[in-house]
């Protein structure tokens, strides 16, 4: 009953002055789209730009580092010192051991998605009297294509192709074309190890990346592994990919304990792109933060030039027996009904636009523009107005509640 | 109970402290009994204003005791004296300080929605007997910015009563006012305190309206000089 009287009280302030009203709103309305929009646009751009390193980058990469030797002699006490030291990286080989029951193990782990045995190789695309260096990856192309979805990026012959001819490649366009090769003709690979082998092509991929189209090739495990000299159980790195890719470091010890080997996980491949993400995501944040602090002030301003007009009314609200807390309800109720009302205006138009902006098309390798539109979002905008413009209208209301109506009646 | 008393002051005193240290009131203690229409009477600042709003509750700073309805109030805390003026003080000032987005009933209507103790529609019905009593129960639902000075003054008459208070105080209420209303009103007051056994605490200029009453204090320079002054 008491709480009614001052929203009341509130509501009929604010009906009474609809204009002013409608200001404030309004401030908070622009605040709030922008706020929206901007954390919109952060979480299109972080999961494109995220999506752009996953194509050629699993979230995990599980391989043998490199050792370096000890010195021969120990020490025999504290006393001593070793002279003669000269430590060198073990010259030992960098196949995963037993990579087969490795993978299996993973696959069985909850929250992978997939998993597959890796084998790279440097080499030299030879046609004719021409040559390109470049890297080529050896997998389970079914595991790979799962991984990285080579299949979108294909433009001419297909990726299970790869299935059935046992010394087929997949290359780059920037390959064919400096090579001069289409598809279904052949092409010598040499490696570092001096190896080489006559594959036919089989598939030509474009991606967003041009060096990659220029040197990137994939053939299946076996031709990578003969083209190494090494036998089938080669293998030197397992790729792993799990559900959420940001919360990959909570995982990175999991699987180190399974497998025993060291790994690598995305951000720690991608420092500066990591950095670059959270640099975008701190601007977009303090400009959203800005707009929304300006539309508080529009509340705040509003409130204090309704109370400087009202101390007749708040004098006699306090004399007739409204304490100085329902005098800050009454004014902080404003507040928030002002707030709620322009942050659900607000969430309006931010989904319009956020709708809008997603279906412009930027063409290239980005195609729609990336926003991405979540309820999360909203939610944390609905809070954010909310509280901004409570707290806006809790200072105003403060002083209000300080009105001393004797001062008043005495003039 | 006619005898019985609803306030009493104790040694109250008050200094003002800007521009320099003075005493506004000194040793001010009276009774004031139940349904007694008492009239405070004084030169333009003798502290008798002063007075009255130590007595309403709303001014704390002051020294001596003050107590209503059997109860000591000074040093109370703030939202307990809201509280109990809600409940057993009413108000009638020299301007009627009507809130002007509401309408008439709803101006009357507030103090007992903010007491609480009826449901909506009690206080409704009970904001009509108000306005009926004093005689303008069809500009209830006008907006308090469109009456007559004298409506207005009686709406806010009416606002005063709505909670039943043991206590009406008035500060100047006829200030502002023809004679005629000046008449309407007075006659209001007096009834209220024979038949509702209420009591009036009113300040005033007006000697016509203070020999009228049943009491008047008179007041000079923040002391009281007489506390029944006899008129010639």
């Amino acid at each position: 009953m008491k709480k009614g009287v001052n929203l009341e009280i509130a509501l009929t302030h604010i009906l009474s002055r609809k204009k002013q009203t409608l200001v404030a709103s309004l401030g908070v309305t622009v605040g709030i789209t922008a706020f929206v929009f901007l954390n919109s646009l952060i979480l299109g751009f972080n999961r494109f730009f995220d999506g752009s390193i996953f194509k050629s980058m699993p979230h995990m990469r599980i391989y043998k580092d490199d050792e370096i030797s000890k010195s021969l002699a120990s020490k025999k006490d504290s006393a001593s010192v070793n002279v003669v030291i000269n430590p060198k990286i073990l010259n030992k080989t960098k196949n995963l051991i037993n990579p087969q029951v490795l993978v299996n193990e993973i696959k069985h782990q909850p929250d992978v998605v997939a998993a597959a045995q890796w084998v790279t190789v440097n080499l030299f695309y030879i046609s004719g009297k021409s040559q390109l260096n470049g890297v080529a990856s050896g997998a389970n192309i079914h595991e790979a294509d799962a991984m990285f979805d080579i299949t979108s990026t294909m433009i001419e012959g297909d990726v299970q192709n790869l299935e059935s001819v046992t010394n087929g490649i997949l290359i780059g366009v920037g390959i064919a074309e400096k090579l001069n090769i289409r598809l279904n003709e052949n092409l010598t690979v040499i490696s570092s190890l001096g190896a080489s082998k006559v594959m036919k092509v089989v598939g030509i991929f474009k991606t967003s990346n041009s060096i990659t189209d220029k040197t990137k090739s994939y053939m299946n495990l076996a031709a990578a592994q003969q083209l190494l000299r090494e036998g089938p159980s080669y293998v030197t790195d397992i790729y792993v990919n799990i559900k959420e890719p940001q919360k990959v470091t909570e995982y990175k010890p999991l699987f180190e304990k399974i497998t025993g080997y060291k790994i690598e996980d995305w951000k720690e491949a991608n420092e500066t792109f990591v950095a670059a993400g959270k640099t975008r995501s701190v601007m977009m944040r303090s400009i959203s933060a800005a707009i929304l602090l300006v539309a508080a002030f529009g509340i705040y301003n509003i409130l204090n030039m309704t109370i400087m007009q009202k101390l007749n009314d708040i004098a006699i609200l306090k004399a007739t027996g409204f304490s100085g807390k329902d005098v800050v309800k009454i004014f902080v109720g404003e507040a928030m009904i002002m707030g709620t009302f322009g942050t659900c205006i607000g969430l309006g138009i931010a989904t319009i636009l956020v709708n809008l902006v997603s279906h412009v098309y930027v063409g290239g390798d980005i195609g729609f523009f990336p926003i991405r539109f979540e309820s999360s979002i909203m939610a944390l905008g609905a809070f954010v107005g909310i509280l901004v413009t409570t707290a806006a209208g809790f200072i105003p209301a403060r002083n209000a509640a300080k009105v001393d109506p004797v001062e008043i009646f005495r003039k | 109970m006619k005898d019985s008393l609803v306030l009493q002051t104790n040694k109250i005193g008050k200094y003002f402290y800007d521009p320099v240290k003075f005493k506004v009131l000194d040793d001010i203690s009276f009774d004031v009994k139940h349904g007694e229409f008492l009239s405070l009477v004084g030169k333009s600042g003798c502290g008798k204003s002063t007075l009255l709003y130590i007595l309403s509750t709303m001014d704390t700073a002051y020294e001596g005791d003050l107590i209503i309805d059997g109860e000591t109030l000074t040093g109370k805390k703030t939202d307990h004296l809201a509280r109990v003026r809600n409940e057993k003080i009413g108000f009638v000032f020299q301007f009627h300080y009507l809130l002007p987005e509401f309408s008439c009933l709803k101006n009357v209507m507030i103090p007992a929605l903010k007491l609480g103790k009826y449901s909506h529609e009690e206080v409704e019905h009970r904001a009509y007997q108000k306005l009926d009593i004093l005689g303008i129960k069809d500009e209830a639902l006008k907006p308090a910015s469109k009456l007559s000075g004298g409506q207005q003054q009686r709406v806010a008459i009416a606002r005063a009563l709505i909670n039943d208070p043991k206590i009406i105080m008035g500060d100047e209420p006829t200030g502002n006012l023809d004679s005629k209303n000046t008449q309407i009103v007075f006659e209001i007051f007096k009834r209220l305190t024979v038949e509702q056994n209420q009591t009036i605490v009113a300040v005033t200029h007006d000697n016509d309206f203070a020999k009228a009453s049943d009491r008047t204090i008179e007041m000079l320079d923040g002391k009281i000089v007489n506390l029944n002054k006899q008129w010639d």
